[in-house]
């Protein structure tokens, strides 16, 4: 569906007296029917790099296929197969909802009538039906969001990008809009591209995550695998007794997939911690603390820690995705 | 039943000839233009409030200093009132379009197949539409205070004012379009260059009363031509060489914003 080479933006700013490499030499292969999520922090390119596989932005250098047809060599091939939800709201304030649908649908080639069916088929859809002859200055954040996601489905692409769908709603209306987006899915079979910074999002419902940094991919795979590879399990033991703790530091050696963090005793606690990397933290949990009983460590609490997504990407660049970077 | 027949695709579009397809993305974007101003016409008696002062509160002094010569006062003045309204309407056209630009409306349309110029010339006839509407109330309520009125002359400048408008609507886009994200320039740029434009044109008042320098800017301004070829149309002249003048200048504005307008769509918007 998606097929992107080398694909580079470079902005100059001031004249040309600074260049901004936005993207850099950025592949990526994207099957039909997956939902996929792309990640970074603020001024990865993440943006950048939709705006130029929605024909937006010409790139610099490189080339892509999108659902089929070249961006730059046949933009309106690609623009007919794709729809495109932006992270700002895509209906006007001073039009009504449905008068904005059946516009869009005439925008890919409907007949006027076609267009209103249409329309009233997304409406109902999207739970719209109230607010059609309502204009977006009137409605709420999550209502206004699924007016644009209705927007990006007119012509029922087989490639939908969505930036940042959810960013700026109240967790009932990210729900919401994650219903529909799942929904949506499941009835079209449609290839899904979104953008977000809500790394749960990205782990719970994409079925491969794709970070980038700095203009560039620096890890591509299912949130599992790309946890399991990149960040790793751990087993966290509290322990009862202080005078335990270089004999428990011993067993853990024996199960540690990396060098066993026998960490101070963190402020306001009086017992050690013992962090112990594991390749999986379910299964070894009970091995774990087997050992222990047989060495005589008195153990207080035991508890598997999974990694998330965030300790992914610090692995990767000893940066937190959720800092924020001024740039752009 | 209803959610399952949702998930169809859309009919497949019938192939048409590029013309076709062309003029159909105009009436698209023209018919959504136009919508809220149908919809709300309230909002177009608003835009015309400052004209019709103008025609009511400053049309009837000019009798009194005897500008127009001959043809009265209102025959000269009426088309001065329209050129001016063909200079704001379009300036509304790019703020609107940046607007737009700033919310998501205009990339949700670029990501659309539609063609680039067509968008352009689209979105100036909606302008251009409600500047008939407004020139024909004008025209109706200038007519018992004295205007008079030559059909052909009046048809043939509201002609002359599309090109025009469309034009100057292009530039206003281009304008708002090299603006975003922030919009000041924008809003400097119209602010320092339409009332000039207005000024040096003779719209209000004749240039001939003006000092010899003023007469020179004004000549090199498009719009103190379109201005004469107006004046000279609705006298129900066709023959005087103001009209050429007139006609080239409205085509260079059209030519230089279409020119320019769509280069800057197709290069690529906002960031």
């Amino acid at each position: 569906m998606i097929h992107a080479r080398k694909l580079s933006r470079t902005f100059t700013r001031k004249r040309g007296k600074e260049r901004v490499e936005a993207v850099r030499g950025l592949d990526l292969d994207v099957e039909a029917g997956t939902l996929l999520a792309f990640l970074g922090p603020n001024g990865a390119g993440k943006s950048t790099t939709l705006r130029m596989l929605t024909t937006l932005l010409p790139p610099t250098s490189g080339s892509a296929t999108v659902a089929g047809g070249d961006i730059a060599g046949d933009p309106s091939a690609v623009r007919r197969r794709i729809g495109y939800v932006s992270q700002k709201n895509a209906a006007s304030d001073h039009h009504r909802v449905r008068d904005e649908l059946v516009a869009q649908g005439k925008a890919y080639g409907m007949t006027r009538a076609r267009a209103k069916e249409r329309a009233d088929e997304l409406l109902d859809r999207l739970e719209l039906r109230e607010l059609a002859d309502r204009t977006p200055t009137t409605l709420s954040g999550g209502q206004r969001r699924r007016v644009d996601i209705a927007l990006g489905l007119v012509h029922a692409p087989e490639l939908l990008f969505l930036d940042e769908p959810s960013t700026g709603l109240d967790p009932h209306s990210r729900a919401e809009v994650w219903e529909f987006i799942l929904r949506l899915r499941e009835e079209s079979g449609m290839t899904l591209f979104l953008t977000t910074h809500y790394l749960e999002e990205a782990d719970t419902m994409a079925e491969r995550v794709v970070i980038v940094d700095r203009g560039r991919t620096i890890a591509d795979g299912t949130a599992d695998e790309l946890k399991a590879e990149l960040a790793g399990d751990r087993i966290d033991l509290g322990l009862r007794d202080t005078s335990d703790a270089a004999r428990a530091n011993g067993v853990a050696a024996r199960f540690a997939s990396a060098p066993a963090d026998p960490s101070p005793t963190p402020s306001g606690t009086a017992d050690p911690t013992v962090r112990i990397p594991v390749p999986n933290a379910d299964s070894a949990l009970p091995e774990v603390l087997a050992a222990m009983e047989g060495a005589g460590v008195k153990v207080a609490t035991a508890r598997g820690v999974r990694p998330t997504l965030d300790d992914v990407f610090l692995a990767l660049t000893g940066r937190s995705l959720t800092e924020e970077e001024p740039t752009e | 039943m209803t959610v399952r027949t949702a998930s169809l695709p859309p009919a497949p579009v019938p192939a048409r000839s590029p013309a076709a397809s062309f003029s159909r993305d105009v009436a698209t974007v023209f018919t959504r233009e136009i919508t809220p101003s149908v919809r709300d016409p309230l909002g177009l008696l608003f835009t015309m409030a400052q004209p019709l002062l103008l025609l009511f509160f400053f049309g009837p002094l000019l009798g009194g200093v005897g500008a127009g010569g001959g043809g009265g006062s209102w025959q000269w003045f009426v088309p001065g009132v329209l050129v001016m309204l063909t200079l704001f309407g379009p300036m509304m056209a790019g703020y609107n379009l940046l607007v737009e630009l700033l919310g998501g409306a205009m990339e949700r349309m670029l990501v659309s197949p539609m063609n680039r110029t067509a968008m352009l010339i689209g979105r100036t006839l909606k302008e251009f539409a409600v500047l008939l509407v407004q020139a024909v109330l004008i025209v109706l309520l200038a007519v018992p205070m004295g205007f008079e009125l030559y059909p052909l002359g009046l048809l043939a400048g509201l002609l002359l004012l599309a090109v025009f408008g469309v034009g100057l609507g292009s530039l206003s886009f281009l304008l708002a379009m090299k603006s975003a994200p922030s919009g000041e320039l924008f809003y400097g740029v119209t602010q320092l260059a339409v009332f000039p434009l207005m000024l040096l044109s003779g719209v209000l008042l004749p240039m001939d009363f003006g000092p010899q320098w003023l007469q020179t800017v004004a000549m090199v301004n498009p719009v103190t031509h379109i201005a004469d070829a107006m004046r000279a149309l609705f006298t129900g002249s066709f023959t005087d060489p103001s009209i050429a003048w007139g006609a080239l200048s409205a085509a260079a504005v059209a030519a230089v914003g279409l020119t320019f307008g769509t280069r800057a769509m197709r290069k690529g918007v906002g960031v």
